[in-house]
Protein backbone atom coordinates (compact mmCIF):
# COMPACT_ATOMS: atom_id res chain seq x y z
CA UNK A 1 0.00 0.00 0.00
CA UNK A 2 1.53 3.52 -0.86
CA UNK A 3 2.01 5.24 2.91
CA UNK A 4 -0.02 8.71 2.82
CA UNK A 5 2.11 11.85 2.25
CA UNK A 6 2.68 14.24 4.98
CA UNK A 7 0.74 17.16 4.26
CA UNK A 8 1.66 20.00 6.23
CA UNK A 9 0.30 24.00 6.23
CA UNK A 10 -2.95 23.99 7.78
CA UNK A 11 -3.34 28.11 7.94
CA UNK A 12 -4.31 28.47 11.64
CA UNK A 13 -2.72 27.40 15.16
CA UNK A 14 -1.75 31.66 15.26
CA UNK A 15 -4.81 33.03 16.83
CA UNK A 16 -4.49 29.94 19.28
CA UNK A 17 -1.15 30.84 20.45
CA UNK A 18 -2.16 34.26 21.35
CA UNK A 19 -5.25 32.90 22.96
CA UNK A 20 -3.57 30.70 25.30
CA UNK A 21 -0.96 33.30 26.14
CA UNK A 22 -4.29 35.87 26.71
CA UNK A 23 -6.09 33.29 28.56
CA UNK A 24 -3.28 32.64 31.25
CA UNK A 25 -2.45 35.91 31.98
CA UNK A 26 -6.32 36.74 32.69
CA UNK A 27 -6.10 33.53 35.08
CA UNK A 28 -3.32 35.25 36.54
CA UNK A 29 -5.15 38.00 37.27
CA UNK A 30 -8.02 36.92 37.80
CA UNK A 31 -6.43 34.54 40.50
CA UNK A 32 -4.92 37.71 42.14
CA UNK A 33 -8.36 39.42 42.16
CA UNK A 34 -10.09 36.23 43.63
CA UNK A 35 -7.52 35.87 46.61
CA UNK A 36 -8.05 39.64 47.30
CA UNK A 37 -11.74 39.59 47.46
CA UNK A 38 -11.46 35.73 49.34
CA UNK A 39 -8.82 37.31 51.93
CA UNK A 40 -11.10 40.75 52.77
CA UNK A 41 -14.28 38.40 53.78
CA UNK A 42 -14.86 38.84 57.69
CA UNK A 43 -15.40 34.86 57.89
CA UNK A 44 -15.42 32.21 55.60
CA UNK A 45 -18.81 31.17 55.53
CA UNK A 46 -21.86 30.10 52.93
CA UNK A 47 -23.56 33.37 53.26
CA UNK A 48 -19.99 35.31 52.68
CA UNK A 49 -19.35 33.23 49.43
CA UNK A 50 -22.88 33.51 47.93
CA UNK A 51 -22.68 37.57 49.10
CA UNK A 52 -19.80 37.37 47.30
CA UNK A 53 -20.55 35.89 44.05
CA UNK A 54 -23.92 37.44 43.81
CA UNK A 55 -22.18 40.78 42.40
CA UNK A 56 -23.37 40.60 38.69
CA UNK A 57 -19.60 41.72 38.09
CA UNK A 58 -18.26 38.94 40.05
CA UNK A 59 -19.84 36.30 37.78
CA UNK A 60 -19.00 38.04 34.94
CA UNK A 61 -15.31 38.04 36.20
CA UNK A 62 -15.80 34.19 37.21
CA UNK A 63 -17.46 33.32 34.25
CA UNK A 64 -14.76 34.30 31.91
CA UNK A 65 -12.18 33.01 34.48
CA UNK A 66 -13.78 29.92 33.79
CA UNK A 67 -13.87 29.72 30.36
CA UNK A 68 -10.64 31.03 29.78
CA UNK A 69 -9.10 28.11 32.01
CA UNK A 70 -11.53 25.53 29.37
CA UNK A 71 -10.28 27.36 26.37
CA UNK A 72 -6.67 27.11 27.80
CA UNK A 73 -7.10 23.31 28.75
CA UNK A 74 -8.49 23.12 25.12
CA UNK A 75 -5.07 24.37 23.69
CA UNK A 76 -2.93 22.59 26.18
CA UNK A 77 -5.11 18.84 25.68
CA UNK A 78 -4.87 19.02 21.89
CA UNK A 79 -1.53 20.02 21.91
CA UNK A 80 -1.08 16.73 23.98
CA UNK A 81 -3.03 14.59 21.20
CA UNK A 82 -0.95 16.46 18.45
CA UNK A 83 2.38 15.52 20.22
CA UNK A 84 1.76 11.78 21.10
CA UNK A 85 -1.29 10.35 18.86
CA UNK A 86 -0.21 9.04 15.59
CA UNK A 87 -3.31 7.79 14.18
CA UNK A 88 -5.73 10.03 12.69
CA UNK A 89 -8.71 8.43 13.57
CA UNK A 90 -7.99 8.07 17.57
CA UNK A 91 -6.33 11.58 17.24
CA UNK A 92 -9.78 13.07 15.60
CA UNK A 93 -11.98 11.42 17.98
CA UNK A 94 -10.04 12.65 21.57
CA UNK A 95 -10.28 16.24 19.79
CA UNK A 96 -13.92 15.93 20.11
CA UNK A 97 -14.10 14.49 23.19
CA UNK A 98 -11.93 16.96 24.56
CA UNK A 99 -14.20 19.56 23.57
CA UNK A 100 -17.26 17.93 24.48
CA UNK A 101 -16.35 17.35 27.86
CA UNK A 102 -15.42 21.45 27.78
CA UNK A 103 -17.81 22.91 26.22
CA UNK A 104 -20.48 20.95 28.88
CA UNK A 105 -17.92 21.70 31.91
CA UNK A 106 -18.55 25.86 30.81
CA UNK A 107 -22.17 25.10 30.33
CA UNK A 108 -22.21 23.57 34.15
CA UNK A 109 -19.81 25.98 35.62
CA UNK A 110 -22.18 28.52 34.18
CA UNK A 111 -25.51 26.96 35.71
CA UNK A 112 -22.51 26.54 39.28
CA UNK A 113 -22.28 30.06 39.12
CA UNK A 114 -25.55 31.62 38.55
CA UNK A 115 -27.79 29.71 40.84
CA UNK A 116 -24.88 31.16 43.55
CA UNK B 1 49.46 17.02 29.01
CA UNK B 2 50.73 13.77 29.79
CA UNK B 3 49.44 10.48 28.19
CA UNK B 4 46.17 9.31 29.73
CA UNK B 5 44.12 6.71 29.43
CA UNK B 6 40.13 7.12 28.73
CA UNK B 7 36.97 5.31 29.12
CA UNK B 8 34.36 5.24 27.04
CA UNK B 9 30.94 3.28 26.65
CA UNK B 10 30.15 3.31 23.04
CA UNK B 11 26.99 3.13 21.34
CA UNK B 12 27.20 0.44 18.44
CA UNK B 13 25.01 -1.08 16.19
CA UNK B 14 25.94 -2.65 12.23
CA UNK B 15 22.50 -3.60 11.12
CA UNK B 16 25.00 -6.07 8.64
CA UNK B 17 26.02 -8.12 11.79
CA UNK B 18 23.99 -7.04 15.06
CA UNK B 19 20.41 -8.09 15.75
CA UNK B 20 20.33 -4.75 18.15
CA UNK B 21 22.30 -1.82 19.02
CA UNK B 22 24.50 -2.27 22.25
CA UNK B 23 26.99 -0.66 24.53
CA UNK B 24 30.27 -1.24 23.78
CA UNK B 25 33.12 -0.66 27.20
CA UNK B 26 36.12 0.10 25.44
CA UNK B 27 39.30 2.75 26.77
CA UNK B 28 42.12 3.90 24.85
CA UNK B 29 45.75 5.67 25.69
CA UNK B 30 45.45 9.74 24.10
CA UNK B 31 48.82 11.69 23.83
CA UNK B 32 49.60 14.35 25.02
CA UNK B 33 48.71 16.56 21.74
CA UNK B 34 45.07 14.56 21.73
CA UNK B 35 42.83 17.21 22.84
CA UNK B 36 39.11 17.46 22.10
CA UNK B 37 37.07 14.55 22.01
CA UNK B 38 37.09 13.99 18.19
CA UNK B 39 40.87 13.38 18.90
CA UNK B 40 39.99 10.23 21.42
CA UNK B 41 37.48 9.00 18.60
CA UNK B 42 40.12 9.13 15.76
CA UNK B 43 42.30 7.51 18.18
CA UNK B 44 39.81 4.65 18.93
CA UNK B 45 39.35 4.25 15.53
CA UNK B 46 42.47 3.32 14.81
CA UNK B 47 42.22 0.77 17.71
CA UNK B 48 38.95 -0.59 16.15
CA UNK B 49 38.02 0.52 12.57
CA UNK B 50 34.70 -1.10 12.39
CA UNK B 51 33.76 1.75 14.87
CA UNK B 52 31.65 4.30 12.53
CA UNK B 53 31.54 8.12 13.12
CA UNK B 54 31.17 10.94 10.80
CA UNK B 55 33.83 13.53 10.74
CA UNK B 56 35.70 16.11 8.30
CA UNK B 57 36.86 20.07 9.01
CA UNK B 58 37.87 18.89 12.85
CA UNK B 59 36.81 22.36 13.43
CA UNK B 60 33.27 22.98 14.62
CA UNK B 61 32.91 24.27 11.08
CA UNK B 62 31.11 21.38 8.85
CA UNK B 63 28.51 19.82 11.79
CA UNK B 64 29.88 16.27 10.81
CA UNK B 65 30.65 15.11 14.27
CA UNK B 66 27.40 15.76 16.26
CA UNK B 67 26.52 13.60 18.63
CA UNK B 68 25.03 12.46 21.77
CA UNK B 69 28.04 13.11 24.43
CA UNK B 70 27.49 11.78 28.36
CA UNK B 71 23.35 12.92 27.48
CA UNK B 72 23.95 16.61 25.90
CA UNK B 73 24.74 16.65 21.70
CA UNK B 74 27.39 18.25 20.71
CA UNK B 75 30.06 18.20 18.43
CA UNK B 76 33.10 15.93 19.70
CA UNK B 77 35.81 18.26 17.49
CA UNK B 78 35.02 21.10 19.36
CA UNK B 79 34.46 19.44 23.04
CA UNK B 80 37.37 18.57 25.45
CA UNK B 81 37.80 15.51 26.22
CA UNK B 82 38.91 16.38 29.60
CA UNK B 83 36.50 18.48 30.58
CA UNK B 84 34.02 15.28 30.10
CA UNK B 85 33.17 12.77 33.16
CA UNK B 86 34.16 8.68 32.40
CA UNK B 87 33.33 6.64 30.79
CA UNK B 88 32.37 9.12 28.39
CA UNK B 89 29.44 7.67 26.84
CA UNK B 90 28.78 8.33 23.35
CA UNK B 91 25.26 7.80 21.31
CA UNK B 92 23.84 8.56 18.18
CA UNK B 93 21.86 12.19 17.86
CA UNK B 94 18.65 11.33 19.54
CA UNK B 95 15.30 10.54 17.65
CA UNK B 96 16.95 10.21 14.28
CA UNK B 97 17.21 6.56 12.50
CA UNK B 98 20.44 5.08 13.14
CA UNK B 99 22.72 4.06 9.57
CA UNK B 100 25.29 2.62 12.03
CA UNK B 101 27.47 3.21 14.76
CA UNK B 102 27.03 7.07 15.94
CA UNK B 103 25.85 7.84 12.47
CA UNK B 104 21.99 8.66 11.79
CA UNK B 105 19.94 9.27 8.44
CA UNK B 106 19.40 13.03 8.36
CA UNK B 107 17.49 12.94 5.65
CA UNK B 108 13.95 14.26 7.72
CA UNK B 109 16.25 16.90 9.20
CA UNK B 110 17.13 18.19 5.68
CA UNK B 111 13.42 17.71 4.42
CA UNK B 112 12.33 20.34 7.19
CA UNK B 113 15.69 22.39 6.24
CA UNK B 114 14.61 22.41 2.67
CA UNK B 115 10.58 22.95 2.97
CA UNK B 116 11.40 26.72 4.45
CA UNK B 117 13.02 27.68 1.28
CA UNK B 118 16.32 28.52 2.61
CA UNK B 119 17.37 30.71 -0.23
CA UNK B 120 17.24 34.26 -1.16
CA UNK B 121 13.72 34.51 -2.93
CA UNK B 122 14.04 38.23 -5.02
CA UNK B 123 12.56 38.60 -8.59
CA UNK B 124 14.11 41.89 -9.35
CA UNK B 125 16.98 41.60 -11.94
CA UNK B 126 19.92 41.03 -10.64
CA UNK B 127 21.94 44.20 -10.04
CA UNK B 128 25.09 44.43 -11.70
CA UNK B 129 27.15 44.27 -8.31
CA UNK B 130 25.43 42.07 -4.82
CA UNK B 131 22.47 43.52 -3.52
CA UNK B 132 23.76 45.83 -1.47
CA UNK B 133 21.82 46.28 2.95
CA UNK B 134 22.98 48.88 5.06
CA UNK B 135 24.65 48.26 8.18
CA UNK B 136 21.74 48.02 10.48
CA UNK B 137 19.78 45.43 8.51
CA UNK B 138 23.02 43.48 7.95
CA UNK B 139 22.84 43.08 11.96
CA UNK B 140 19.82 41.65 12.05
CA UNK B 141 21.41 38.61 9.96
CA UNK B 142 23.93 37.90 12.85
CA UNK B 143 22.95 34.80 15.26
CA UNK B 144 21.40 33.56 12.12
CA UNK B 145 23.26 32.64 9.06
CA UNK B 146 26.01 31.25 11.21
CA UNK B 147 24.01 28.04 12.06
CA UNK B 148 26.46 24.80 10.47
CA UNK B 149 23.48 22.54 10.12
CA UNK B 150 24.88 20.00 12.72
CA UNK B 151 21.28 18.95 14.37
CA UNK B 152 22.31 19.18 17.46
CA UNK B 153 19.15 21.40 18.22
CA UNK B 154 16.34 19.64 16.32
CA UNK B 155 17.54 16.40 17.25
CA UNK B 156 17.33 18.05 21.23
CA UNK B 157 14.18 18.92 20.66
CA UNK B 158 11.12 16.72 21.93
CA UNK B 159 8.86 18.78 19.46
CA UNK B 160 11.21 17.11 16.66
CA UNK B 161 11.42 13.51 18.28
CA UNK B 162 7.31 13.26 17.96
CA UNK B 163 6.62 15.26 14.96
CA UNK B 164 10.04 14.98 12.73
CA UNK B 165 7.68 14.68 9.65
CA UNK B 166 5.78 17.92 10.72
CA UNK B 167 7.33 20.06 12.92
CA UNK B 168 9.92 22.14 10.82
CA UNK B 169 12.39 21.98 14.07
CA UNK B 170 14.60 24.91 15.38
CA UNK B 171 17.31 24.10 12.91
CA UNK B 172 14.79 25.03 9.90
CA UNK B 173 13.03 27.76 11.81
CA UNK B 174 16.34 29.65 12.47
CA UNK B 175 17.01 29.56 9.13
CA UNK B 176 13.32 30.34 8.21
CA UNK B 177 13.84 33.45 10.62
CA UNK B 178 17.02 34.10 8.50
CA UNK B 179 15.00 34.70 5.21
CA UNK B 180 12.33 36.54 6.94
CA UNK B 181 15.03 39.03 8.72
CA UNK B 182 16.23 39.48 5.49
CA UNK B 183 15.26 43.18 3.87
CA UNK B 184 16.97 41.74 0.41
CA UNK B 185 14.00 38.84 0.13
CA UNK B 186 10.49 39.41 -1.27
CA UNK B 187 9.06 36.15 0.07
CA UNK B 188 8.02 36.96 3.37
CA UNK B 189 3.83 36.91 3.03
CA UNK B 190 4.18 33.45 1.66
CA UNK B 191 7.03 32.26 4.29
CA UNK B 192 4.82 33.21 7.14
CA UNK B 193 2.11 31.50 5.06
CA UNK B 194 4.46 28.61 4.67
CA UNK B 195 5.05 28.39 9.08
CA UNK B 196 1.42 29.09 9.86
CA UNK B 197 0.25 25.58 10.72
CA UNK B 198 -0.03 24.09 14.30
CA UNK B 199 2.76 22.12 13.65
CA UNK B 200 5.23 23.54 11.31
CA UNK B 201 5.59 26.32 13.67
CA UNK B 202 3.62 26.15 16.73
CA UNK B 203 4.97 22.64 18.12
CA UNK B 204 7.61 24.65 19.75
CA UNK B 205 6.72 25.15 23.36
CA UNK B 206 10.21 26.95 24.17
CA UNK B 207 11.77 24.84 25.89
CA UNK B 208 14.63 25.95 25.04
CA UNK B 209 16.52 22.43 24.97
CA UNK B 210 17.87 24.12 21.36
CA UNK B 211 19.52 26.77 23.01
CA UNK B 212 21.22 24.76 25.46
CA UNK B 213 22.61 22.55 22.90
CA UNK B 214 24.06 24.79 19.91
CA UNK B 215 27.49 24.76 19.13
CA UNK B 216 27.84 27.86 17.90
CA UNK B 217 25.90 29.63 20.67
CA UNK B 218 22.86 30.58 18.34
CA UNK B 219 19.65 31.02 19.85
CA UNK B 220 16.71 29.27 17.82
CA UNK B 221 13.87 29.77 20.59
CA UNK B 222 14.71 33.27 19.99
CA UNK B 223 14.21 33.11 16.25
CA UNK B 224 11.09 31.44 16.43
CA UNK B 225 9.40 33.56 18.62
CA UNK B 226 10.17 36.82 16.62
CA UNK B 227 8.41 34.00 13.65
CA UNK B 228 5.57 34.34 15.82
CA UNK B 229 5.98 38.11 16.30
CA UNK B 230 6.12 38.91 12.25
CA UNK B 231 2.89 36.54 12.36
CA UNK B 232 0.81 38.76 15.11
CA UNK B 233 2.14 42.02 13.68
CA UNK B 234 0.63 41.02 10.29
CA UNK B 235 -2.50 39.40 11.74
CA UNK B 236 -3.99 42.10 13.96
Amino acid sequence: MVKQRTVVGAHYGLKDWIAQRATAVYMAAYTIIFALCAFSLRELNYQEWSGLFSHGLFKFLSFLFFLSVFYHAWIGIRDLWMDYIKPNGVRLALHLVTIFVLVGYAGWAAQILWRL
Amino acid sequence: MSKRTVHFKIYRYDPDKDEKPYMQDISVELEPSDKKLLDALVRLRAKDDSMSFRRSCREGVCGSDAMNINGKNGLACLTDVDSLQQPITLRPLPGLPVIRDLIVDMTQFFKQYHSIKPYLVNNDPPPERERLQSPEDREELNGLYECILCACCSTSCPSFWWNPDKFVGPAGLLAAYRFLADTRDQDTGARLDNLEDPYRLFRCHSIMNCVDVCPKGLNPTRAIGKIKDMMVRRAI
